[in-house]
Order: C-alpha cells, then sequence, then structure tokens
C-alpha cells in the first residue's frame, strides 16, 4: 500500500470526521441544518447534568455553610439544631471505613488474584464465580443491609455494632474491589510475568514481586474509590440498625453507632428548618471527605499512567 | 541434557517447601474468590427463608391479589401493589428522564466532541455518580419539590415526581457510561463508510452507530432501570412513605425499598410478621434486579462478541 493514499492523520487520530469541506455545499440545507441541530440537542442534554449539578453543589452550600463551625464538629447530637454536631456521626463512619476496609481490600485482592493469575486455564467453576460476582456488583444495596441483619445482626449475634455495619459494608463493596482489581492485573504486561518466571521464580514470586507492584496503582485507585462508595452508603446501615441518636463516639467494633449518611438522612427529615441546615452542613463535610478521596486516586492514576 | 539437569534438580530440591507455601496462597486466594458465591448462597438463604415464613403466615393470594398494604396497622393488610406501583412510578418516570439525556449525553461525548471539551465534560458525570444517595435526596426534597409547587399547584411535600425526577439524574452518569462505550465499540470503518457516501454526522449517528451499538445501549437502560429500582434514600427521602395505590405523580407514595426503611428504623422484633415482610419486599426486589442484571450481562457479552 502505497502511503500518499492515505488520508491526512488528524481525520484518524481526532474521535471528529466531518464531511470535508468542498462537498459540503452539495448537501441540501436541511440535512445541514438538522445536523447543526441535533449536535446541539445532544450538547444541551450534557449541558442539563452540568447545570444540575452547579445547581445542587450551590443549594447545599447556601443552606449549609454558615453551619460550618468548630462546635458543629464537636458537638454530639441534640434535639436543639443550633447545639447539635457531627462528632459521633463523623467517627462512626471513620470506624466503619476503616474496619470495612481492613476486611474487604484484603479479600478482594486476593479473589481477584485468583481469578486471574492462577486460573490460566479458565474451567467452569471459575466462569461461575466470575459471573457471580459480576451480577452481585448490581444488588441493590438494600438487600446486603438485610443479608447483614439476618446474618451478622441476629445469626452470629453481633448486634447492631460497628462489626456488623463494617462486615455488610465489606460484603457490599467486595464485588466492586474484585473487579476493579481484575482490571488492573489484566493491564500488567504478559511479558513480565514471563520474564520473572523464566528466571526461575514460582509463581505467587512472580505476583509479590513484578505483577502486584506494577498493578498498585490501579489496585489504589480502584480500592479508593469503593471506598468512597462505602462512605457515602446509608440504606445497608439503616437496615441493620444503626440508629440516629447516639450521644457516644464509639470505644470498640462492639459499639453502636451512627455514620454521616444516616446523620443527613435524619435530619433532613426533621420538620425545623434548622435541622435542614444541619444536613446541609454535614452533607458539605460528606463531600469533603469524598474529595479528598477522589483527589488522591486520580493523582494515583496519574502516577500511574506516566510510568 | 548433562548440563540441564544438576540445575534442574537443585531447583526442584528448594522448590518442595515453597510448593507448600504456593499451595496455601493459591488456596486461601480461592477461598476469598468463593466468598461471593456464599454471599449469593446467602442472599437467596436468608431472603427466602424469612420470605417463606411469611408466607406461611400471609397467602400468596393476599400478597400479590390485593391492593391494600397496611403491615403497621390494625387490621394487616398485606396487597403488594401499591408499593410495585410506587416503585414502578419511580423507576419508569427515572427512566424517561435518564435515558434519553443520557444517550445523547454519550452521543455527543463520542461522537461530537472534541477531545479537549470531552476531557472537560466528562468529569462533570463522574462527579454526579460519585455522589451519595442521601445527598440527592436532600436536593430533591428542598430543592426539586419546591420547584415542582411553584409550577403545579396540588404538589404534596412528599411526591413521586420528585423522586422519579432526582433517581433520573442518579442514573444519568450510569446510562451515559456504558452508552458511551457500547457506542465507541463500534468500528471506525462503519461510520467510514457512510460518511464516504456524503452521511452527516447525524445520519451517520442515527443509522449507523446508534443502530450498531443497539445492544449495548439496551444493556445500560436495563442496568439504569435495576439501579433505579433498588434505589433507596433519595426515593425516601423525596417519596415519603405512603404506601398507596396510585398513579398520581404529584402523590406521595412508597417504594419496597422505602418501605424496608421505614420498618428498619423502629426496633422490629425478631420473627414477627413485621420483620418478615421486609424479607418479602427483600426477595421481590433482589429476584427483579437479579434477572434484570442476569439479562444485561448477557446483551452486553453478545455485543462485545459482535464487535471483538
Amino acid at each position: 500500500m502505497s502511503t500518499s493514499l492515505k488520508p491526512p492523520k488528524e481525520t484518524i487520530s481526532a474521535a471528529v470526521i466531518e464531511v470535508p469541506e468542498e462537498l459540503r455545499w452539495q448537501l441540501p440545507f436541511w440535512r445541514r441544518f438538522f445536523n447543526k441541530l441535533f449536535g446541539a440537542f445532544c450538547f444541551t442534554a450534557l449541558a442539563i447534568a452540568g447545570v444540575l449539578l452547579v445547581y445542587l453543589l450551590f443549594s447545599i452550600f447556601r443552606d449549609g455553610f454558615g453551619r460550618l463551625s468548630q462546635q458543629f464538629f464537636e458537638s454530639f447530637p441534640s434535639s436543639r439544631p443550633q447545639r447539635a454536631g457531627v462528632k459521633v456521626a463523623l467517627m462512626g463512619s471513620l470506624w466503619v471505613v476503616a474496619l470495612t476496609a481492613i476486611i474487604a481490600v484484603p479479600m478482594g485482592v486476593a479473589a481477584a488474584i485468583y481469578l486471574e493469575e492462577f486460573n490460566t486455564k479458565r474451567n467452569k467453576l471459575v466462569e461461575f464465580i466470575q459471573l457471580n460476582i459480576a451480577n452481585l456488583a448490581g444488588v441493590p444495596s438494600i438487600v446486603y443491609g438485610l443479608l447483614g441483619l439476618a446474618v451478622f445482626v441476629r445469626w452470629m449475634a453481633l448486634d447492631r455494632s460497628v462489626i456488623s455495619g463494617a462486615l455488610t459494608m465489606s460484603l457490599l463493596i467486595l464485588p466492586t474491589i474484585i473487579l476493579v482489581s481484575q482490571e488492573a492485573l489484566k493491564a500488567v504486561p504478559k511479558s513480565y510475568r514471563e520474564a520473572s518466571l523464566a528466571l526461575g521464580a514460582t509463581k505467587w514470586q512472580t505476583i509479590r514481586r513484578q505483577v502486584l507492584p506494577s498493578a498498585a496503582p490501579g489496585i489504589l485507585t480502584g480500592i479508593i474509590l469503593s471506598i468512597s462508595r462505602a462512605i457515602g452508603e446509608t440504606a445497608p446501615l439503616i437496615t441493620i440498625g444503626a440508629v440516629t441518636y447516639i450521644n457516644f463516639v464509639p470505644k470498640d467494633v462492639k459499639s453502636r453507632f451512627t455514620v454521616l449518611p444516616i446523620q443527613i438522612f435524619e435530619w433532613s427529615g426533621r420538620p425545623q428548618k434548622g435541622f435542614h441546615e444541619n444536613a446541609a452542613a454535614a452533607i458539605i463535610v460528606l463531600l469533603a471527605v469524598l474529595l479528598l478521596m477522589n483527589s488522591l486516586a486520580i493523582l494515583l492514576r496519574q502516577r500511574a499512567t506516566r510510568r | 541434557m548433562a548440563v540441564v539437569s544438576p540445575s534442574f534438580s537443585r531447583y526442584s530440591g528448594r522448590g518442595s517447601r515453597n510448593k507448600a507455601k504456593e499451595w496455601i496462597i493459591l488456596a486461601v486466594c480461592f477461598l476469598c474468590a468463593a466468598v461471593s458465591i456464599l454471599v449469593t448462597a446467602g442472599i437467596i438463604g436468608v431472603l427466602s427463608r424469612e420470605a417463606f415464613m411469611f408466607f406461611s403466615k400471609v397467602s400468596f393470594g393476599e400478597f400479590f391479589g390485593t391492593t391494600e398494604w397496611s403491615p403497621l396497622v390494625k387490621p394487616q393488610k398485606f396487597g403488594v401493589w401499591p408499593l410495585v406501583t410506587g416503585t414502578l412510578m419511580i423507576t419508569i418516570g427515572s427512566a424517561l428522564i435518564a435515558v434519553p439525556l443520557g444517550l445523547m449525553s454519550a452521543i455527543y461525548l463520542s461522537e461530537y466532541a472534541h477531545p479537549k471539551a470531552r476531557a472537560v465534560l466528562k468529569p462533570i458525570l463522574e462527579v454526579l455518580a460519585g455522589i451519595p444517595t442521601v445527598v440527592y435526596g436532600y436536593f430533591a426534597l428542598f430543592t426539586i419539590t419546591p420547584a415542582l409547587q411553584s409550577v403545579f399547584k396540588n404538589v404534596q411535600v412528599y411526591n413521586a415526581a420528585s423522586g422519579a425526577i432526582v433517581v433520573g439524574v442518579m442514573i444519568l452518569p450510569l446510562v451515559s457510561s456504558l452508552c458511551e462505550d457500547a457506542l465507541t465499540a463500534v468500528p471506525k470503518a462503519l461510520r467510514e463508510g457512510a460518511y464516504g457516501l456524503g452521511a452527516t454526522k447525524m445520519e451517520v449517528t442515527m443509522k449507523i452507530v446508534v443502530p450498531s451499538a443497539l445492544s449495548g445501549i439496551m444493556a445500560a437502560v436495563i442496568l439504569a432501570i435495576s439501579r433505579a429500582i433498588g434505589e433507596t434514600m433519595a426515593v425516601t427521602l423525596a417519596s415519603g412513605m405512603n404506601p398507596k395505590l396510585t398513579l398520581n405523580p404529584a402523590e406521595s407514595i412508597q417504594t419496597m425499598t422505602a418501605y424496608i426503611v421505614q420498618i428498619s428504623k423502629g426496633d422490629t422484633p425478631n420473627g414477627t410478621l413485621e420483620f418478615q415482610t421486609i424479607f418479602a419486599v427483600g426477595v421481590t426486589l433482589f429476584a427483579t434486579t437479579y434477572v434484570l442484571n442476569v439479562l444485561a450481562n448477557r446483551l452486553v457479552k453478545r455485543f462485545r462478541q459482535v464487535y471483538a
């Protein structure tokens, strides 16, 4: 093939391919008009999403910014909105999320290693596990709450404690952690593994010293995003019976607890306007935590792509 | 041969301890992967056990055949239809919002947008996807509902429309990103063929790209619907806890998920009928979404095979 026949490079590389300028006059006016109109419509759809996002953030800041103060962070729940604070909920969220990470991350990564690395011959069982994980990822979060209620709270008699919440949350984010870790492991070039194995390393040595380090940024990004999901989840914890009116900070894994999203839910449902302001302020705190985690994930992703 | 074998034997001699270690690690990793099966089995087992106990007291005919739901007030009535219509209203309403908007955003991002514009616009959807559902609930209750009330006269404080709108916004990023994946997977040669025949971008998109990506788009729609059915906090806050057989979006309703929340918030003792109802509702919820997810995953798989 002679290279001169190829179209100029820009036409190939850009996602945008237009009808060449010199042909355009041949198209009837209405076809050009509808083409532009359709493009504008599609842009509008995205713009609506953008406007909604900006308005959502704006309305929350407008309602809640005034309530953010040291008192708000240091206070326990109260029946008077001006004296109430997020201390208990914030600490509860930290407890649950930290425990969830400790439980779910090693399990998720190990499962991903099994599915991607140890099983080069795909058998029926592995296919089944893989399909099952994909389907579990779509199960509504409240169903995990019901599972946690029956298994952890009642059957294992862990009561409505931090550990019950963390176990329930772990099951919820496990499929996501497995799936993202698998993606990260898939992205490691096969030649890394082959070179290591050829030098006499065992399978596990290859995984630990070659595959995991090069997949680490990807896995970490996935983990952080899964954990941010756990921070924002409310429904499963309500189902297992995390309550809203608790005036002590969790001391150990058997303590009763509440979390930030539940506190927001509860304050939003109250009739007094002062509590709505509290809810908005608590949302700002929640979003700030999520923003922090997501920036970390983006940073890691950038580091991964630079390498 | 003589050169190779000594080094080989040395290697395998060191390997016996390694082998045991390797085997243990393999076993541990396998067990972690197998937990997922345990979870599925647990969900099915637990839900069906409690649901079974529920159905031993309340007949199937009453559950699916009558139209009044009042499990907390005597005389108790267990007709599930008000919860189903409530859920359906939210689901259909949110799909009506999210599917067109999501598909069009996806078309814009994959077909129209300049790579630089994409890099700026795509994060909007990612941020929307990352916002916790309870935040959407707050937004619905204190921003969308007042807006609706200022336009329409008879809108209640808790209403189905507000819930449907906010769930629509919530699932929009999901629809959009899955549709975009489907659209970008369509081979470039198909587009170029159409451009070569003189089609405009709109014609290429609507007559070539979207039809070619249709099974992927369908999968996106199904997954979005499944998400909308399972959505809990936003609809509980926006649409209320009033199980009522109605199709009026201005009225307060209760979805299946909101009912589970309502019961869980109270301290319902183990083994009571009220306690078992949330599992009966939960099993309905799980079965519906699971079937939808399996269907969507099949579609995606078939779609991938076509363009692999």
